[in-house]
């Protein structure tokens, strides 16, 4: 018999917090992650050869979450948003104070191009039974999260396995 | 990077150029507010290692997400484009590691689009452990005159 409370089930492959990132994408962060990694990719450093190749600058594709992780601070908001909501309701549900993520598969479709407004949903796929590992006890779950632009293509799907638990005292 | 790799050049078993990184605390921290993360785990030493019970701060997702994407396209130059990456993590990378990544092809492959198509097994180890492994499938052109980066709607199937 499933322990996962109804409220949960419930929720399994519902859209749930549509939200639309809170700037639009811009080169400074992907010249800073292309340079955190140096990675010399030419797309993203010179305007002939993205031009050439993609029709204009983009974004590094593994960026996706990038556009979407809200601001530390911004003037009159009280709370930190959380930027994977899904996994932070599952941790405060289950009542699991730590998390890690152990997968992660990312889909790129449309090119990311500075200036698109992109737009986020999050999706619940799966939480499973308690399990035991070396961390703690706990639960996986499986959350995907869709990206689109402005014109409402898609440009990438991010799916995370997480692992929320107790640590082991 | 001036190297454009084409289907034709590529077989199973090659071995990507292996890419070798003395992680540093900066690594760490600059990779993390290059994703825009800024949880203390990955810049604050004391909550890493007492809040989360870790050694030291650690890598972040996105940031090893994008380590991967460098070295695969390090390797197949600009027309190469990312079509899936699937990474599982079994460890965690830390200030003073030297992470190293290998790579090795495991299909080769033209879909019925015409898009060509590489399947790799990629590996980011510390001192021999396997920290991550990485499925990726990157599409590369057919030949010279083929860019996947042209590819739209039906003709991109990642």
């Amino acid at each position: 018999m499933s322990t996962v409370p109804a409220e949960v089930e419930a929720s399994i492959d519902q859209i749930q917090y549509e939200e639309t990132g809170e700037f639009p994408v811009e080169r400074g962060y992907v010249w800073t992650t292309c340079a955190s990694v140096e990675n010399g990719n030419p797309l993203f450093w010179d305007d002939a050869v993205a031009a050439e190749i993609t029709g204009g600058p983009i974004a590094a594709p593994t960026m996706l979450s990038v556009w979407f992780r809200p601001h530390h601070w911004s003037p009159g908001r009280d709370e930190q948003p959380m930027p994977l909501q899904v996994h932070f309701d599952l941790k405060q549900i289950f009542g699991l104070p730590e998390a890690v993520m152990t997968d992660n598969t990312i889909i790129f479709h449309e090119p990311v191009r500075p200036g698109d407004r992109l737009r986020t949903r999050q999706l619940l796929r799966s939480v499973s039974e308690p399990k035991t590992t070396k961390l703690g006890t706990g639960r996986f779950w499986v959350i995907d999260v869709e990206y689109l632009n402005q014109n409402d293509e898609l440009v990438g799907v991010e799916s995370y396995t997480g692992f929320g638990y107790q640590r082991a005292s | 990077m001036t190297n454009r790799l084409t289907l034709d050049s590529v077989q199973p078993g090659d071995v990507l150029p292996e890419l070798v990184y003395p992680v540093t605390a900066t690594t760490i921290v600059l990779g993390a507010l290059a994703a825009r993360d800024w949880r203390p785990m990955h810049h604050d030493h004391d909550f890493a290692v007492n809040r989360n019970g870790t050694q030291d701060i650690f890598m972040n997702t996105p940031n090893q997400a994008a380590w991967f994407e460098r070295f695969v396209t390090d390797w197949t130059g600009p027309t190469g484009r990312l079509g899936r990456m699937k990474f599982r993590m079994k460890g965690s990378v830390f200030p003073g590691d030297t992470m190293t990544m290998r790579g090795v092809v495991d299909g080769v492959e033209t879909d019925d689009a015409g898009c060509g198509w590489v399947s790799l097994t990629v590996s980011l180890t510390v001192d021999g452990d396997l920290k991550t492994d990485c499925a990726a499938r990157v599409a590369i052109p057919t030949d010279a005159s083929d860019n996947p980066w042209a590819r739209r709607g039906d003709a991109w199937r990642p």
